[in-house]
């Protein structure tokens, strides 16, 4: 990067440091950072979309919308997070793969399913086996948005159902009173007042999903975890920089980065809270009323 | 999501029409040097890397580098995620049912084991290996406990801090390391030439790829290169063909 790191060998000290901190690698380490806050900036109101969507259905007075919702829920939080991300994922992307052979070579003779090899015609890889390597990683990225979306949306819809169940039936009754019809009732008192009951339970997922991000590698997505791995390991001469193994200090990195993240998420999720409250017939917006703020 | 989704699908089939040349995808481990490894401006470098890109040229294709982790680098060969596995893999019997192999590249290379003392137990200890590596079969067949690692690095560190009495690798990874440990690690015992060498590993419908491999590294093993090139990576004493 400075024309002073051309010869990382002959350098001592601070230079050194200054010079291997922004080496080629470590860069991309930075960005990696990046991607996982660009993940979760994603992925929170797609997995919100999903669990809002979820709980409707759950909710739902037709028998087969309500089965979906509760099969949704039921089954995702049942399997353990790294086992979808194994299957579902290898799933989804071989699906895609699938369809795309059957639309783009229907002249294919050969078997797709070839022992363990799964093998479509070349043009129906997605992406392309021409592509450049951003569009591999960006077809990675969103299969990780979208598989932590569907889990998270799972654990979201039950909260989100939880929090339309808490809101008191006497409120729906007296908006039903002043003849709001079942749409108006649902979108102009029930949603608004589910918030506050919802969010001690979202806010536990936002945390949550905050330290699945390495699953990302799973995905084979380079996360912070990664890099601080393959960085912190013992490097020899091979390396521009060697250095002995010094996996405690990116480590030591990762968790103050972690850490630092939940912190902030909690105030910003107590300022919501106390937001929210306001006005509300719960315990804590009867405090808030009487307190005068 | 759905619309990206869909948006995607549609690009990728607007792009069928421009399909010119296949790129080969080479998958690599890049944690084990001096095979192939993650050099500090974050690129694909080390034997594999020159090799590869030799090979490439010789074989008129074009070629892309990719990182996976060694676990599941057959599984994602098979299911397509990238074309080659070039990554230090020696050629067995185990493997060469799911995947087939090139010819060698390199000659059949020792493996060693190296610990913090001469005495270390290698018989009945807890000795250390990559997971899923002919050297962990080999320790499991053995009388020693084998304590397994998702990286090479990995295994090295747990010898240092005590948890592993020796670790067992290949004996070109693990010298560097030795020489410049101050005296702190040792090689232990003779050495254990396992494998039959390394080699390219395929998909094995890709016959095709695979021959233009082969043709590509025997050019390279009549003209001399190949040893040149094994010699600039490993040191005067590696084995040549």
């Amino acid at each position: 990067m400075f024309e002073v790191c051309a010869d990382p060998k002959s350098l001592e000290g601070l230079t050194w440091l200054s010079c291997y901190l922004t080496s080629g690698k470590h860069l991309n380490m930075y960005w990696a950072f990046g991607t996982v806050l660009l993940l979760l900036a994603v992925t929170a109101p797609i997995a919100m979309a999903f669990g809002f969507l979820g709980a409707l259905a759950a909710r739902s007075q037709r028998f087969v919308l309500r089965m979906i919702g509760k099969g949704y829920t039921g089954m995702v939080r049942g399997v353990p997070d790294i086992v979808f991300f194994l299957f579902f994922v290898i799933a989804l992307d071989q699906g895609i793969e699938y369809i795309m052979h059957l639309i783009r070579c229907p002249d294919w003779t050969d078997p797709v399913r070839n022992g363990l090899e799964f093998r479509v015609c070349p043009q129906a890889k997605v992406p392309l086996g021409s592509a450049p390597q951003t569009v591999h990683q960006f077809y990675g990225f969103m299969l990780a948005v979208l598989t932590f979306a569907l889990v998270f949306g799972a654990f979201a819809a039950n909260v989100l159902f939880g929090a339309m169940q808490a809101v008191p039936r006497a409120q729906l009754e007296t908006a039903e009173a002043y003849g709001l019809n079942p749409g108006q009732v649902f979108r102009r008192v029930l949603v608004p007042q589910m918030w506050v009951y919802a969010l001690p339970g979202l806010s536990n997922l936002w945390l949550i999903l905050i330290k699945a991000t390495p699953l990302l590698f799973l995905l084979g997505v380079q996360d912070i975890v990664y890099w601080a791995r393959e960085l912190g390991g013992a490097k020899t001469q091979a390396f521009d920089y060697p250095h002995p193994d010094w996996r405690l200090y990116y480590f030591l990195a990762l968790l103050v980065f972690y850490l630092a993240f939940t912190r902030v998420s909690e105030i910003v999720l107590n300022r919501i809270a106390a937001r929210l409250s306001k006005g509300q017939a719960t315990a804590a917006g009867e405090a808030m009323r009487k307190a005068g703020i | 999501m759905k619309k990206l989704m869909l948006a995607t699908a549609l690009m990728a089939l607007t792009a069928g029409g421009a399909f010119a040349q296949q790129t080969v995808r080479m998958g690599t481990e890049g944690a084990y040097p001096p095979y192939n490894f993650i050099n500090d401006s974050g690129e694909v470098d080390g034997f594999e890397r020159e090799l590869g890109d030799e090979l490439c040229k010789r074989a008129e294709l074009t070629c892309e580098w990719v990182t996976t982790d060694w676990d599941s680098i057959i599984p994602n060969l098979q299911s397509g995620n990238y074309d080659t596995i070039i990554a230090g893999m020696n050629i067995n019997e185990e493997r060469s049912k799911v995947i087939s192999f090139t010819q060698n590249y390199t000659p059949p290379a020792p493996s060693a084991y190296v610990a913090l003392s001469e005495d270390a137990d290698i018989e009945g200890g807890v000795i250390a290996a990559q997971v899923n590596t002919i050297q962990s079969g080999y320790i499991a067949a053995s009388g020693a406990t084998l304590l397994e690692f998702a990286t090479p690095d990995e295994t090295v560190a747990a010898v240092r801090n005590g948890e592993a009495d020796a670790v067992f690798a290949d004996k070109d990874y693990l010298v560097p390391i030795v020489n410049e440990s101050n005296g702190e690690l040792v090689i232990v015992s003779d050495d254990v030439t396992l494998g039959a060498g390394v080699g390219m590993g395929l998909r094995q419908s890709d016959t095709e790829l695979r021959g233009k491999f082969d043709a590509a590294i025997t050019s390279m093993k009549e003209d001399g290169s190949l040893n040149a090139l094994i010699i600039k990576w490993f040191g005067e004493d590696a084995d040549v063909f």
